[in-house]
């Protein structure tokens, strides 16, 4: 079985986020990049198949142009035996989920593991997308994975709880933390990022897909003014606020 | 016109619903054409009651099975198609983020996600959504004669429910999945995160797992859910599905309490959302006391059970 794992490229979860004075785009200055979070727990859990004899190869896969590869650097030195970049900069989830596609049907893998959404623009959209242009099962929120034969069993997180269903491959899966445990995350060390920098990595162009939906612009949210603080020992004064003030009790 | 996808949990409505039909119903208006909400599978919900909520029609799905987002997708494209519908409205539930990338595949139409508030402009579509994770916001604009909207739950405010009766029509859409429902479990008497108007939360300023009753205690009080930060799922104290933050669940409750959370950046993009937000801490300089509209500076051990004290007196 081949596991194809989709990463994206994404601000540090610390950064503080800028945007342009035209709030066209992400102001990127100073910005650390890196793996999507949601998608390291599926990086990790491939990793683990292909450990326990059940997948031959893993695959990180990357949208974006040149800016990205040390992101898909250090996929490889978690211990990807290999990588795609398809080579351009993308403005919406179809053209991801349509480049992606394109890749993979001539390239077929059993398994793709995506993470629930990216942090930067949270649109959700690209695994179920792919699911459905490569004519796989899709299954969201996934919190454990279980591959037997031909048969994946998964576990999904469900509002309020859990649920367990069964796919036959392929199938596409968004991950997200419970994947794996954040224990349980590969650093990369020297010898993987040693290793990294001569394993295969291929720079795929893609087709020409247009946009279906364009950001107008962005903003930060207006922030909160002043706390106001209410002594310890006067908590009825707290509950008062709440009632009358803020009106939320 | 436009369609709204109306989900049922175990045969019945959540809020959430009712939010999106009350969303779909605002934009029909705009858009000076009428709503219709699909309901898939058996219910107990009297469906013409959607009226009160301004869908005039319901059309529901009588045989459909339990969810599964390919067959969802599926049948509810179809129903768009039948009816020519120029918006699609579903619920950013689990179920409803599941659906909405495969419904907007299956008619070959733009999706906007994250959507926080009715459209600016029908024409071209442009909406604001949620990006960055609340770090940000954005003006998304779809091109596509059909466009799928998946709205924030409790992000929309609510309106009474009106007295208006939907008309329903039973409708023998089928499309078969591609995964199989093994068991379901469901956390009894736990308020589903998302969804919760009140929240409290407790960072590793608990001290450890054992105190949690003096949280559960307040939760109860408030008829909150209950949740917790990274750090504290992390080292196994509460589970991941409690988890709130960036890399966990975002929410946006009415009230969000948070004990013991020192406030790092992760956090806050989780939880800056919510409309009020109150930090107990007994560090004077945790930086939540920066992003929250009230404050108290104490130990979580003696404010916390004196604040569910002074809430028990309230509702009595």
């Amino acid at each position: 079985m081949k596991i194809v794992v989709c990463i994206s490229h994404v601000p540090d979860t610390t950064s503080k986020i800028q945007f342009t004075s035209d709030g066209a785009a992400l102001d990127a200055q100073g910005i650390q990049f890196v793996i999507n979070p949601h998608d390291e727990f599926g990086l990790t859990r491939a990793l683990q198949l292909k450990e326990a004899g059940l997948a031959t190869q893993v695959t990180a896969l990357i949208v974006g142009d040149a800016s990205v590869e040390p992101t898909l650097r250090k996929a490889l030195a978690i211990g990807a035996d290999d990588a795609v970049r398809i080579d351009a900069k993308p403005a919406s989830s179809n053209q991801v989920a349509s480049w992606i596609a394109d890749y993979l049907k001539g390239n077929p893998a059993e398994l793709v593991i995506c993470g629930i959404e990216s942090i930067d623009y949270n649109g959700g959209m690209v695994p179920g997308l792919l699911a459905h242009h490569l004519g796989a099962a899709f299954v969201n929120t996934c919190i454990g994975l279980e591959i037997t034969g031909q048969t994946a069993t998964v576990l999904r997180e469900i509002d309020g709880g859990k649920e367990k269903v069964t796919a036959s491959l392929p199938l596409v899966v968004a991950g997200k933390k419970g994947l794996v445990e954040e224990s349980e995350l590969r650093i990369p060390n020297m010898r993987g990022i040693m290793a990294a920098r001569t394993k295969p990595l291929a720079v795929v162009a893609p087709a020409n897909v247009s946009a279906n939906v364009e950001s107008q612009r962005f903003e930060r949210p207006t922030g909160r003014t002043a706390v106001r603080l209410v002594d310890k020992d006067n908590l009825g004064e707290l509950v008062r606020l709440l009632h009358e003030e803020a009106k939320v009790i | 016109m436009v369609l709204i996808f109306a989900e049922t949990w175990n045969g019945t409505f959540k809020k959430s619903t009712l939010e999106a039909v009350q969303y779909g119903a605002a934009c029909a208006k705009s858009l000076g054409t009428h709503a219709a909400a699909v309901v898939f599978g058996a219910t107990t919900e009297d469906l013409a009651a959607l009226g009160g909520h301004g869908a005039q029609r319901v059309i529901h799905v009588t045989g459909a099975a339990s969810f599964e987002p390919l067959a969802y997708g599926q049948m509810l494209a179809s129903i768009a198609r039948e009816e020519n519908a120029q918006l699609v409205v579903v619920s950013g539930t689990t179920n409803g983020k599941s659906l909405t990338p495969l419904v907007s595949a299956a008619l070959d139409a733009p999706a906007v996600t994250n959507v926080l508030a009715l459209p600016h402009s029908f024409s071209p579509l442009t909406v604001r959504r949620g990006a960055f994770s609340s770090k940000g916001l954005e003006d998304a604009v779809a091109h596509g004669s059909t466009t799928v909207l998946c709205i924030v739950p409790n992000a929309i405010g609510m309106a009474p429910a009106g007295t208006d009766s939907a008309s329903i029509a039973p409708h023998s859409a089928a499309a078969t999945g591609k995964t199989q429902l093994v068991e379901q479990q469901i956390a009894s008497g736990k308020i589903p995160l998302p969804e919760a108007e009140r929240v409290v939360s407790a960072g590793r300023g608990m001290k450890g797992p054992e105190n949690w009753n003096l949280i559960e205690a307040l939760a109860q009080e408030l008829n909150a859910g209950t949740a917790c930060s990274k750090p504290v799922s992390d080292i196994g104290w509460r589970p991941h599905s409690e988890h709130v933050g960036q890399t966990g669940i975002q929410i946006n409750p009415q009230l969000y309490i948070a004990v013991g959370i020192s406030g790092a950046i992760q956090h806050l993009a989780g939880v800056s959302s919510s409309k009020t937000i109150v930090v107990i801490n007994s560090d004077p300089e945790a930086p939540f006391f920066k992003a929250a509209d009230y404050g108290v500076v104490g130990d979580a051990f003696d404010v916390v059970p004196k604040l569910t004290e002074a809430l028990r007196a309230f509702h009595a």
